[in-house]
């Protein structure tokens, strides 16, 4: 029997909203898959689309940015950078044919614990369905 | 409307006696300008202090030695004017500088001419430099651009300067050997011109005329980009485009936008240690190398492409062929176009990822 494909999706997560809203989902005991590695930065704007491009071409199958919703961002004014960068991101993926579909921004706040595991398993789901990234196995990357 | 100075000599004798009375007369302190530096017509960009030396300079040359907005950025700020002869697109890559803080408009008085296109460097050094360039010049008279010129010149939209302070005519008009006019576009110019004894008019750049090439060069943008379009999803082929990349940096290097003295990329953050090989090649079945070439042309793209102004020096250094230029002013106008933003437009705007609007793309969050 053919194993089923498990997506490895690289989110970046930012302390103040998202890690907090992601731990509230853990105290709640709502479920969310374990392709989700999450790693904890101070803000979504810290955030080099760089490390983004790396983890794509280094295998990721998907990946998401977890920030606080626009006007409540610790530092203000972050989350209207990353939203930004991510867009040229988007529509530089766009126009070199790659897909842009294993991107993603969320704005969860500390609050929003059913929304982190919702958007999880939304998300997983959706590269179950483009299936793994091609970046994984080709050598010239 | 603006203010045009008529002289009954060809464009580039009147623009020299115009230059000398301005030199001679201690108004400026210097022009920068391309200038013969031999016999068979090689080109490069000097700073001419001296009335004598003057002659030399060839203002209208259709070669871009070196992007000159990184020879402006480092001499100014000027303490005396200086005059600067650039074609439109170096103009627009030294307000992009400006922009990032990487050089200053004060002092500079920046003549500009429409702009036929450039000759890739190759094609301009040959040895019947001589029969190329007077070819060009016949041919940019009419509203066609050349077709030996680089492709990105071909596809260019932007061929008239946008904030020059004095305008030249040159693609498109018939009278370039015979009659000159420098249409003075501020005040700056202007007061710069008072004391120089010539024929002043009311002019209008032929708005019918620019329309005409304007609409051509749309043609050959839509060409351009079917050339070089990526027709199948995926990495497949982004990788036969890029993989020719040898890693050398080059278009970095003389690319007017990427100002780092050291480039992210060529720091220690992204070394190949043993370990990080032998790391990967544990998942894959083999690794490239040298690695990262592609990821490199990918973080050039997100850090610069909204900026990029299509100068085309970067497809001229490419050892490896790529049309690195072609592909960057397309992606670089469709990551423009999400802020309606213009490179070189205006010297005041904030490059897009510099500033913020808080209500913009709200498809984006959930």
């Amino acid at each position: 029997m053919e194993k089923e494909f498990t997506p490895r999706i690289t989110s970046f997560v930012c302390k103040w909203c998202t890690y907090t809203g992601a731990d509230l989902a853990g105290i709640g005991r709502l479920q969310y898959p374990t392709s989700i590695i999450a790693m904890r930065v101070l803000c979504s704007s810290r955030i080099d689309p760089v490390f983004i491009l790396k983890s794509y071409l280094k295998g990721a199958d998907g990946i998401l940015i977890g920030g606080c919703h626009p006007g409540d961002c610790h530092y203000e004014t972050g989350n209207y950078y990353t939203r930004r960068r991510f867009m040229i991101l988007k529509s530089i993926f766009d126009s070199l044919g790659l897909k842009s579909d294993r991107l993603r921004l969320s704005w969860i706040s500390a609050s929003e614990g059913g929304k982190f595991a919702r958007v999880a398993n939304e998300f997983t789901e959706k590269i179950k369905k483009i299936g793994p990234s091609d970046t994984k196995r080709n050598m010239f990357l | 409307m603006s203010k045009v100075i008529k002289i009954d000599i060809n464009s580039k004798q009147g623009l020299l006696d115009f230059l000398e009375h301005l030199l001679s007369n201690n108004e400026i302190s210097g022009v920068m300008s391309l200038r013969k530096i031999n016999e068979n017509g090689i080109c490069d960009y000097g700073l001419i202090t001296e009335v004598d030396d003057l002659k030399s300079i060839e203002p209208f040359a259709p070669v871009m030695p070196v992007n000159a907005s990184h020879i402006l950025s480092s001499i100014t700020p000027a303490k005396k004017p200086i005059i600067a002869i650039i074609k439109p697109c170096e103009l627009r890559g030294f307000v992009e500088r400006v922009k990032r803080k990487q050089g200053s408009m004060k002092n500079i008085i920046t003549v500009s001419y429409t702009c036929g296109g450039v000759l890739p460097l190759n094609t301009f050094q040959s040895d019947d430099n001589e029969k190329i360039v007077s070819e060009y010049f016949e041919t940019i008279k009419g509203t066609d651009t050349p077709e030996n010129v680089r492709p990105v010149c071909k596809a260019c939209e932007h061929f008239i300067p946008m904030t020059a302070d004095i305008t030249i005519s040159v693609f498109g008009n018939k009278d370039f050997n015979s009659k000159s006019c420098l249409m003075m576009n501020t005040e700056q110019a202007i007061k710069l011109s008072k004391s120089y004894k010539c024929e002043i008019v009311e002019k209008k750049m032929d708005d019918k005329l620019m329309d005409e090439i304007l609409k051509k060069r749309k043609a050959g943008k839509e060409k351009l980009y079917k050339e070089i379009a990526i027709t199948k999803d995926g990495l497949d082929e982004f990788v036969d485009i890029f993989g020719k990349c040898i890693g050398c940096h080059g278009c970095s290097r003389v690319c007017p936008i990427c100002y780092c003295t050291l480039c992210d990329f060529e720091s220690s953050n992204y070394d190949y240690k043993v370990d990080l090989i032998e790391n990967e090649l544990s998942q894959k079945d083999g690794l490239r190398l040298p690695p990262d070439t592609i990821f490199f042309q990918l973080g050039r793209l997100n850090h610069m492409s909204f900026s990029c102004i299509g100068c085309g020096q970067c497809e001229d250094v490419c050892p490896a062929g790529i049309p690195v230029s072609s592909i960057f002013k397309k992606v670089g106008e469709s990551t423009a176009e999400l802020f309606d933003y213009i490179p070189g437009k205006d010297v005041e705007e904030i490059i897009p990822v510099m500033m913020i609007k808080e209500q913009e793309f709200p498809e984006v969050g959930e």
